[in-house]
């Protein structure tokens, strides 16, 4: 019961003075610059292409077909993931329309074609706060992946709070230790050199403490997307953001 | 932190691990800030500990400690310089804290190198090792022990 009060208490945005940070706050003048400029940051390549996509005919139809102009997405991503007789997240969103309405298959995780869908969405919201969806199914998934959060795990065994609630903003070797808010996802990762989900993103902090990381997809990872949105409520989304 | 698909450490060593849950729970009572006996029965190397200590993928030390490592950049924030610590600490309140901090600070980021039970999806390459080897902790122990200002 605690927990469902703390998960609900979770969407109502904070009124009390605000020190979330996103990653882009406390990454460096060039980083930022790069993502300000449309014409520097290599995510809207991503936008470009999943503009495209959203006219092409997979399988019969195209997403315009029902949907019409992409900017019809605006809000949309802000709110996800939802819950639609299971919690889904916006990558589950795209392949489900892709396997009921369209007629197509599904696209793999971190595919060319799944990451510009995505980031095309995700983009018509950039700017607007994150409002995670009043669904009440959703108590008990964010509630679930707050838990998630607080385990630790792995051969180091430390939780995801230990470094991004209690030690954010230190230095991780070269690394900044960002809060953790999935305020631009897809986003393009320096390190990377390419665009990557969030999934792949708390997937790569699991490698980091030697965790297995779950599943593309998995319940836990959807649960750990949906405490976070939720966490960082109210934040604006960036998509496409850059990371160092 | 290892990036995903980084080599795995050097040889498991569940033996010895068992070996020191016992020593652990032996141990007197007085004793509890200090594991004194050395995990091999043989004193370790200081300049094979230092190497270890300063490697980010073995050690892991300077993810979160910096210390007098002129030569390696990037030196974590998240912990205590390690300058000092063998003046500060004794040998076995040394072995201790890099055994098993968590002994002293339960809530500690400070991973349990000699760990191997207890612990949540340990990815395959990892299972049943613990970070070091006991061989490995007493060589970095021994290095340690010689930074004394
Ligand atoms: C040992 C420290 C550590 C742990 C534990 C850890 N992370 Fe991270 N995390 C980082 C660092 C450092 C970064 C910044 C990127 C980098 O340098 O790798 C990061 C980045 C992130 C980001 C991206 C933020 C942005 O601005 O885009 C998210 C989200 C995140 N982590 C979530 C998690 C989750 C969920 C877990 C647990 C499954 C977790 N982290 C565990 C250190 C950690
Ligand atoms: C993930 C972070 C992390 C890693 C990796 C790590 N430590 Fe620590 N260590 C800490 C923290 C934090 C403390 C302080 C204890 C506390 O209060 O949590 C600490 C305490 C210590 C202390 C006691 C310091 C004093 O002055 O009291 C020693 C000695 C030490 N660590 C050595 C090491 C060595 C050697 C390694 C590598 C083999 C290592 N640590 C790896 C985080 C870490």
């Amino acid at each position: 019961m605690r927990r469902l009060a703390l998960a609900l208490a979770l969407v109502v945005l904070p009124a009390e003075a605000d020190d979330r940070r996103s990653g882009f706050d406390v990454m460096g003048p060039d980083t930022q610059a790069m993502q300000q400029d449309d014409t520097a940051n290599p995510g809207i390549l991503w936008v470009r292409d999943g503009e495209a996509l959203w006219t092409r005919a997979d399988g019969g139809k195209s997403c315009a077909a029902c949907h019409g102009a992409v900017e019809s997405m605006r809000g949309a991503a802000a709110r996800y993931p939802v819950f639609d007789g299971a919690p889904l997240s916006l990558e589950q969103r795209i392949n489900r329309c892709r396997t009921t309405h369209q007629g197509a298959t599904p696209l793999a995780y971190e595919s060319q074609e799944l990451l510009a869908l995505t980031a095309v969405v995700a983009h018509q919201s950039r700017g607007l706060p994150i409002t995670p969806d009043a669904d009440p199914h959703l108590g008990a998934v964010r509630a679930e992946g707050e838990r998630l959060f607080r385990q630790r795990q792995g051969q180091l065994d430390l939780a995801c709070s230990q470094c991004h609630d209690d030690n954010a903003g230190k230095r991780l070797a070269g690394n900044l230790i960002p809060q953790g808010h999935p305020t631009g996802y897809p986003v393009y990762r320096l390190e990377w050199q390419g665009m990557g989900s969030l999934q792949r993103r708390l997937r790569n902090c699991q490698g980091a403490v030697r965790a297995e990381p779950y599943a593309y997809g998995s319940a836990e990872l959807v649960a750990l997307e949906a405490y976070l949105m939720a966490r960082a409520g109210g934040m604006p989304l960036e998509t496409p953001a850059v990371r160092p | 932190m290892p990036k995903p698909g980084s080599a795995p450490s050097p040889a498991p060593s569940l033996a010895s691990a068992v070996a020191l849950a016992v020593l652990l729970t032996t141990q007197p009572a007085a004793a509890q800030d200090a594991l004194p006996d050395s995990l091999t029965g043989t004193k370790g190397d200081p300049a094979r500990g230092r190497a270890i200590v300063a490697d980010r993928r073995r050690g892991l030390c300077l993810l979160c400690h910096s210390g007098p490592f002129p030569e390696e950049r990037f030196q974590g924030t998240l912990a205590p310089d390690l300058s000092g610590a063998g003046a500060r600490l004794s040998e076995g309140q040394l072995r201790l804290r890099i055994v098993d901090a968590r002994r002293l600070v339960p809530d500690t980021i400070m991973p349990s190198y000699f760990k191997v039970e207890g612990l949540t999806r340990v990815a395959p390459a990892f299972q049943g090792k613990p970070v070091l080897s006991a061989a490995e902790i007493e060589d970095v122990v021994a290095f340690l022990t010689t930074l004394r200002d």
